[in-house]
């Protein structure tokens, strides 16, 4: 660990993880000295969420290479299992926390089922084809929510498609109801909570980019052919990153569920996968501590901008165009580079 | 007989995805980019038209020219604006730019526009001698409606126009030496900016007539209308082979036909889930689309 810890790599994890220890402490210093606004306390949640999905897309995306366009699809069925898990334990399990722990680690581990057999099809494909394919599943998997009704009743679990024919005990309890999704959710999802998850994550990339496995995978991201052809198994390492990542958004979705009172599978369609890839390319590909800024930030965001009422969205999207064209504008970029430390100036990477 | 009129219906609303998908199948050729705001110029060509023949109360075939223009014009301004400083910047920057664009259209079509959902008027209703409205043709149990009369023919047209320019008007042979291979053209002299622009202009105006054909068929009209159909064109462009033009016809109509018959003889709310399961089924039997180029890798 020491040594890893030495690394270039290992620094920039160090850098991050006192950036985001630092801005728990602070948050929760805020939080009681009673001067935080309620805005930001209701975001605070939504946040570790959203950081915690744009880690896990920068798994597909930064480290593996693979743009991924359903990424929602994976928070959506976290959300929607971790939460009917979070209903059935309401009985048996008092504690608030020990139901959420449970809630996130169901939804990361249906999560990363379905991502292993999305990826057998999908990560035989490559570029924009993979791409288009993933945004297929996302609509998949946001129709199949749609139409499925779940109930509970003292014989077990009750499932149907389409139709709400359940045949329950009349003591029965209907827990998902097809386009109506979950509602009268106990909203137990803490901050806490939601930074450990961040914490957790971040252990997990570190810990997968610096093993054998994550050089393999970044080997595959920067020459296929080549890693190939000195015998790396393709598929074996880009399902790893994948399910991983799928899991991870797994678990984002329950935490992200489980703080509202209700849930619908339109909540994660097509526009909160496109929401997260822009976090991600934001902050900068393969840069975990530039996807939690871009997260938090882009959360915050159109919040801070309520002042301009109905322009706000507009205002958000003229931001996201101008730091796009200035990210890229080759003059700027050469100015910059003059300034980074450890560097002749001047020189682009 | 319902058979005959699911794919008639299908075939018509293929035809619509056809003409969106081929917006997007050019510009991808050339640009070599996901333009992902193309489903919201569909929405400002609809909502253009809808203010010129209801507002202006000009006639519905003017009001289609009107939004026509308007749309070429937006579709070459975005591309000058947004697009063209990021010609050699990494493709991921270029779709989130797209996506940027895409939220700007939305909203400032909600400010302009306000979210309330328009009824779009219906051009296609002739009044006959008994004084009724007919909407369509009967023939016999089949009923076809002028809307999807006009809609299959329109795309016929556009098809057969598009296909002759491309293949033989000098801005179409400039429009491939482009896709192929951008610095060689630019060695032959091709203005590689102009083709580019116009291939925007292109692509957007016939947007603005898939809007109007749309709307026609679905008349509620609101500032995120574009974003459905512009998904589905997306997946029948890669469905047909990106790139390719006769690949965008052919995965249009497909796409159009698979939706009809999923809703008619599966399920209607889980039509998008057939419809998108047989994308995937299609790309892993031909991971490079029905008519798309096999593109060999060197080593």
């Amino acid at each position: 660990m020491k040594r890893m810890l030495s690394t270039k790599s290992g620094k920039q994890f160090l850098i991050t993880f006192c950036a985001v220890v630092a801005a728990f402490v602070v948050m929760q210093a805020i939080a009681m000295a009673g001067a935080m606004s309620s805005m930001l306390k209701g975001q605070l949640v939504p946040i570790c969420a959203y950081v915690v999905m744009a880690l896990s897309l920068n798994l597909t995306v930064g480290i593996l290479g693979e743009l991924s366009l359903g990424h929602a699809g994976f928070m959506s069925v976290g959300a929607f299992l971790g939460t009917t898990t979070a209903v059935a334990l309401q009985g048996a399990v008092p504690s608030p926390t020990l139901r959420l722990l449970c809630a996130l680690v169901v939804g990361a581990v249906f999560a990363g089922v379905v991502g292993f057999l999305v990826g057998i099809p999908v990560l035989r494909l490559n570029g924009d084809y993979l791409a288009i394919v993933t945004l297929a599943f996302g609509e998949i998997i946001k129709s199949i929510f749609n139409n499925l009704y779940l109930g509970l009743d003292s014989h077990g679990f009750h499932l149907s498609l389409l139709d709400n024919k359940l045949h329950m005990e009349p003591d029965g309890k209907l827990i998902i109801g097809g386009p109506m999704g979950i509602g009268g959710i106990q909203k137990i999802a803490s901050f806490p909570v939601g930074f450990a998850l961040i914490v957790v994550c971040l252990v997990i990339i570190f810990n997968l980019v610096n093993s054998r496995a994550g050089r393999a995978i970044m080997a595959l991201r920067d020459n296929r052919i080549a890693a190939e052809s000195v015998g790396i198994p393709i598929t074996k390492y880009k399902m790893m990153a994948f399910v991983t990542s799928a899991a991870m958004a797994g678990a984002a979705g329950a935490l992200f569920a489980l703080n509202f009172s209700t849930i619908v599978a339109n909540k994660f369609d097509f526009n909160t996968s496109i929401l997260v890839l822009v976090f991600v390319v934001l902050g900068g590909l393969g840069n975990m501590l530039g996807s939690i800024v871009a997260a938090a930030a882009l959360t915050i965001l159109p919040e801070a901008l309520r002042q301009f009422a109905s322009y706000r969205m507009l205002v958000y999207a003229i931001v996201l165009i101008l730091v796009m064209l200035v990210r890229n504008n080759p003059a700027i970029q050469s100015f910059f580079s003059r300034f980074r430390f450890g560097k002749k100036g001047g020189v682009q990477e | 007989m319902s058979f005959l009129n699911s794919l008639i219906s299908g075939i018509s609303l293929g035809s619509i995805y056809a003409i969106i998908a081929l917006g997007y199948t050019m510009v991808y050729g050339i640009a070599k980019m996901l333009n992902f705001a193309h489903g919201d110029v569909i929405m400002v060509g609809a909502y253009i038209c809808f203010f010129a023949v209801s507002r202006f109360s000009l006639p519905p075939l003017l009001g289609v020219l009107v939004a026509v223009v308007v749309c070429t014009i937006l579709g070459m301004t975005i591309e000058k604006l947004a697009y063209a400083p990021l010609r050699s910047a990494p493709s991921l920057a270029v779709l989130i730019t797209a996506i940027g664009v895409s939220y700007f259209l939305q909203n400032a079509a909600l400010l302009l526009w306000s979210p309330n959902p328009k009824v779009f008027p219906d051009f296609f209703k002739s009044v006959g001698r008994d004084g009724e409205a007919h909407t369509g043709l009967a023939l016999g149990p089949l009923r076809i409606s002028y809307v999807t009369l006009v809609t299959i023919l329109v795309c016929l047209a556009i098809m057969a126009a598009l296909t002759f320019f491309i293949n033989n008007g000098k801005l179409g042979k400039a429009m491939r030496a482009c896709s192929e291979d951008k610095d060689a053209a630019r060695l032959m002299g091709i203005n590689v900016n102009t083709t580019i622009s116009a291939t925007f202009a292109i692509g957007s105006g016939l947007a603005a007539i898939a809007g109007v054909l749309y709307m026609s068929a679905y008349p509620t009209l609101v500032p995120t209308t574009g974003s459905m159909p512009g998904i589905k064109a997306f997946t029948a462009a890669v469905f047909g082979g990106i790139g390719s033009i006769p690949g965008a016809f052919l995965g249009g109509l497909l796409l159009g036909v698979i939706e009809i018959f999923a809703k008619a003889y599966i399920s209607t709310q889980l039509s998008d889930a057939v419809v998108f399961a047989v994308l995937i089924v299609v790309l892993l039997v031909k991971p490079s689309g029905l008519l798309g180029k096999v593109i060999r890798e060197k080593v």
